[in-house]
């Protein structure tokens, strides 16, 4: 296949492609090739640049320096819509779908075909043949608001065939997929490629990228670090060219002694945005110098038992205790002075002021207290002196502590987050999906923050979907379902196929028995 | 070829000033078109503007009597625009400002008459501080235990002030010995807010004072506190202001306590300096002209000083070529109109800019 590859022309060719923002250089003398009929993934840490090179593809940004040649002809693609034209379409990290339109409407939108008249029947007849070809089903008369995020990256990559793209861009696409999802993507692609179009496929995880592409190229800084088949390459040698290091894939978790009781819930009832019964009679305890993992598939009442701790959501019934201190219904500012730090799912949402500085947002837990404030006053320097002190120990990439945040990468803000929480007096920490979207680097750095926490005596509450990670962190793991605790057991006891069928809602004898045992322990 | 917006990466307040300043060239050359179109010069006209509004002291404290209630309910309205608290009810609070001032100044004096003449403007400016602050807080705490658009609320309670001052000046506290006229008694003199400078400034009363002090502290207390620091997350993103523990509700309530607080004061420098009289003509719409204030000024607080003094020259400078040019009214209201239409539309490249892009080209 590689072969073949090689002696059709190109269908991209980039050459010495650079581009400079205020502060960075985001691409430095990028060459990339694409050829048709091929699965192209692009890797690299988050800020590496793979956002930016593809953007410059999809006509959103344009190059500082450098050609692009399509199908060998040089072409200028100063605009999405130029970019379209040629034949290329781009996913973007965050979609941009209309969401009280209909999935016919959104892909129809923008679209400029000469006629005046819109024949949505038609469209919807189009989407349907598209969607039973490329394996992409979804209604299209249904309002976008109405679907799940997977079945709206299905529209947003229905959009770019209805458009007949050559070349399509998926950036980092399973970040929000459930694994079901994501094999069902890589149906979709291969369908595609079949048919000679090619995929470029921007990812951290590095099984997808063994599974689905044909080659890789790997950015580091900005720069081509490595272009490789994938057949001639491992997981561990693609690690180490992001990152330029050997990257450990297992932690050493250290003996610690667990101590006094931080946090506990008692029967907790609640009910999510949407009215609905979210937590259903949950109780856990959480001691010092522990990890209890919460294992489940997303939706399952995570998000709810974060945000009841942190006084974010009121609870129906039950009771939450942080130390001494019972939170129960109190507003947030009371979990935070009892010692809770969050590190929220939804980081630009909640977890972050993406116009504000990197200094603004890394104050937001500590600017109540001196040395950062005297009485109502704020203190600029003790600000900035505090933003760079934590930039240099969590080694955050922003050209200062003044640039907003909403211009980091991914990793970045993560860290921006990580920083502040940590940095906040603290005894309990809750961390949802801390390495979600993480480039391989960045997540092994929060998983070391996390055992380092556990090292230092908190109590520490994981939420995640990768059960990997739960399994490598965590001292107990209970695993969620529908706002319900089916078990709770040591991790060292856990193994995977238990833990899957407990995630699908079957509560298993034993375990039930070792949650009477770890509560009376308590 | 064709033309396409770009939104710009990054905001230059160097690029902003200069887009404004094209902007007002551009204002004036069309104006010079319509005016040469129908026969005036327009450079005599924009003379007669500048030096009606600006020519000498009497147009000076003209101006500047203009200026003080534009800025102090462009003030009242930025604060409450920080917090994304839309806040289009400026005008009804500048009236309850005036209720109170009024109720004080009129039945406060022949009920305790033992109270020392000097302290009633104190008295009549907390009280409308404290008016407007209560009429500010009805859509506040609507919004914040109830989530009632702020808009729709603070729209309707203007025409109900505004009404409600009506009723008054025609109905029960309509001047006896006023010949049938609508209005109130004269407020007694001691209630009169002092000149700054009768000599140099005629007429220009110490509202524009309060307002120079209004504008420092607002800055101050924005940029340099932390409830200004807490009021900007709020504003940029209410659930992460929610979770680094800061109160919506409260801060809901005292934002709008501000905000009414300043408007309510705008009334009352407009009539215990002014009119000293409850009377028609008092409600000239200065609470939403203040929008455009704090829009233009981009919530700014000295910006909002610079763009109400501004308004005020084109204001004052319109008035005047009506008398000195014998031009009809709706000229200076043209004029307006083509400034703002520019100015604002200018904004637009402050955000987006423009490029050019030739269709198809190819570089093989
Ligand atoms: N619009 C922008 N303005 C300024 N800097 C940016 C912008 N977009 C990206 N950057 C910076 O460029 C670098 C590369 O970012 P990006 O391409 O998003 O990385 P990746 O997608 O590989 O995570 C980062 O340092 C990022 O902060
Ligand atoms: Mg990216």
């Amino acid at each position: 296949m590689e072969h073949q590859l090689r002696r059709e022309t190109p269908l991209v060719e980039m050459q010495g492609v650079s581009k400079r923002f205020p502060g960075v250089l985001a691409n430095q003398n990028v060459d990339l090739v694409l050829f048709p009929g091929e699965i192209h993934a692009l890797l690299g840490e988050n800020g590496a640049g793979k956002s930016t090179l593809m953007n410059i593809l999809a006509g959103l940004y344009h190059p500082d320096e450098g050609t692009i040649r399509w199908r060998g002809k040089g072409v200028e693609l100063d605009s999405p819509r130029a970019a379209f034209e040629v034949g290329i379409g781009m996913v973007h990290q965050h979609f941009m779908l209309v969401q009280p339109l209909t999935v016919a409407e959104n892909v129809t939108l923008g679209l400029n075909d000469g006629r005046m008249i819109l024949d949505l029947e038609a469209v919807a007849e189009r989407i349907q043949l598209l969607g039973r070809r490329y394996k992409l089903r979804v209604d299209p008369n249904r309002p976008v608001w109405q679907l799940s995020v997977g079945e709206q990256q299905r529209v947003e990559i229905l959009k770019l065939l209805y458009r007949d793209v050559e070349l399509l861009i998926l950036d980092e696409p399973t970040a929000v997929l459930t694994p079901q999802e994501a094999e069902e993507l890589g149906e979709t692609l291969r369908q595609m490629t079949a048919e000679g179009k090619a995929v470029v496929l921007i990812t951290h995880k590095l099984d997808e990228v063994m599974r689905f592409s044909d080659r890789v190229t790997v950015l580091r800084d900005g720069r081509v670090a490595s272009v490789v088949e994938t057949s001639q390459t491992t997981k561990a040698e693609l690690a180490h060219e992001m990152v330029g290091r050997e990257v450990l894939f297992r932690l050493e978790r250290e003996e610690v002694q667990t101590g006094s009781l931080i946090l506990s819930l008692r029967n907790v009832h609640a009910l999510n945005k949407k009215g609905l019964p979210a937590l259903q009679g949950v109780s856990l305890d959480i001691r010092r110098g522990e990890i209890l993992g919460i294992a489940g598939v997303a939706g399952n009442g995570q998000q709810s038992l974060a945000e009841v701790i942190t006084g974010l959501r009121t609870v129906s019934e039950g009771q939450i205790w942080v130390g001494a201190t019972e939170v129960t219904n109190q507003p947030p500012l009371t979990a935070i002075e009892a010692g809770v730090s969050y590190i929220p799912a939804d980081r630009m949402g909640t977890g972050a002021v993406g116009t504000l500085s990197v200094a603004d947002n890394l104050m937001m837990k500590s600017y109540r207290r001196p040395p950062l404030s005297n009485g109502q006053l704020l203190s600029f320097d003790a600000i900035r002196g505090y933003a760079r002190y934590l930039m240099e120990s969590f080694r955050i990439a922003a050209p200062s502590p003044e640039t907003p945040v909403r211009l980091l990468s991914g990793g970045n803000l993560q860290k921006v987050i990580l920083a502040r929480e940590l940095d906040a007096e603290h005894s309990l920490l809750i961390a949802a999906y801390p390495s979600r979207g993480l480039d391989v680097g960045a997540t092994e750095m929060v998983r070391r923050h996390l055992l380092a926490q556990r090292r230092a005596g908190k109590a520490i509450l994981l939420i995640s979907e990768e059960l990997d990670e739960l399994l490598t962190l965590s001292d107990r793991i209970a695993v969620l379902y529908e706002g319900r605790i089916m078990g709770i057991f040591p991790a060292a006891e856990a193994n995977i196929e238990t833990l899957g069928l407990m995630m699908a809602g079957e509560a298993i004898g034993n375990q039930i028995d070792s949650l009477v045992k770890s509560n009376q322990q308590n | 070829m064709r033309l396409i917006l770009e939104k710009r990466l990054d905001i230059d307040p160097r690029r902003t000033l200069a887009i404004r300043a094209l902007a007002l060239v551009l204002a004036l050359v069309a104006g010079a078109i319509l005016l040469l179109s129908v026969g005036v010069n327009p450079f005599a006209t924009y003379w007669a503007m500048l030096v009606g509004a600006l020519g000498d002291k009497s147009a000076l404290g003209q101006t500047l009597l203009k200026a003080i209630p534009l800025m102090l309910t462009g003030l009242a309205v930025s604060v409450a625009f920080r917090m994304r608290f839309w806040n289009i009810g400026a005008e009804g609070q500048f009236a309850m400002g005036v209720f109170a001032t009024s109720l004080v100044a009129l039945f406060g004096p022949p009920a305790l008459p033992w109270l020392p003449q000097a302290l009633w403007l104190p008295l009549m400016m907390m009280a409308s501080i404290v008016a407007g602050a209560l009429w500010g807080l009805i859509p506040a705490a609507l919004k914040a235990y109830r989530d009632v658009n702020e808009i729709i609320i603070t729209l309707m309670l203007n025409y109900i002030a505004i009404g409600w001052l009506e009723y008054l000046f025609y109905g029960p506290w309509k001047n006896p010995e006023g010949f049938g006229f609508p209005g109130s008694a004269p407020f007694p003199p001691y209630t009169w807010l002092p000149m700054v400078a009768p000599d140099q400034l005629p007429r220009v009363h110490w509202g524009l004072i309060f307002a120079l002090l209004a504008t420092l502290i607002l800055w101050f207390v924005m940029s340099r506190t932390r409830w200004g620091y807490e009021i900007r997350l709020l504003g940029e993103n209410p659930n992460a202001a929610r979770y680094a523990g800061i109160s919506i509700v409260r801060n809901t309530l005292l934002i709008m306590v501000v905000s009414g607080g300043l408007a309510g004061l705008a009334g009352m420098v407009e009539i215990a300096g002014i009119a000293h009289r409850l009377q028609q003509g008092i409600m000239l719409g200065y609470g939403f002209t203040g929008i455009i204030v704090a829009w233009l000024a981009r919530l700014n607080p000295w910006g909002v000083i610079g763009v109400a003094f501004a308004l005020a020259v084109l204001l004052v400078g319109g008035n005047q070529i009506q008398i000195s040019m014998g031009l009809p009214a709706a000229v200076a209201l043209v004029l307006q109109g083509l400034l703002f239409f520019f100015v604002l539309g200018g904004d637009v490249f402050t955000q987006y800019r423009l490029r050019v892009v030739e269709e198809g080209k190819e570089l093989a």
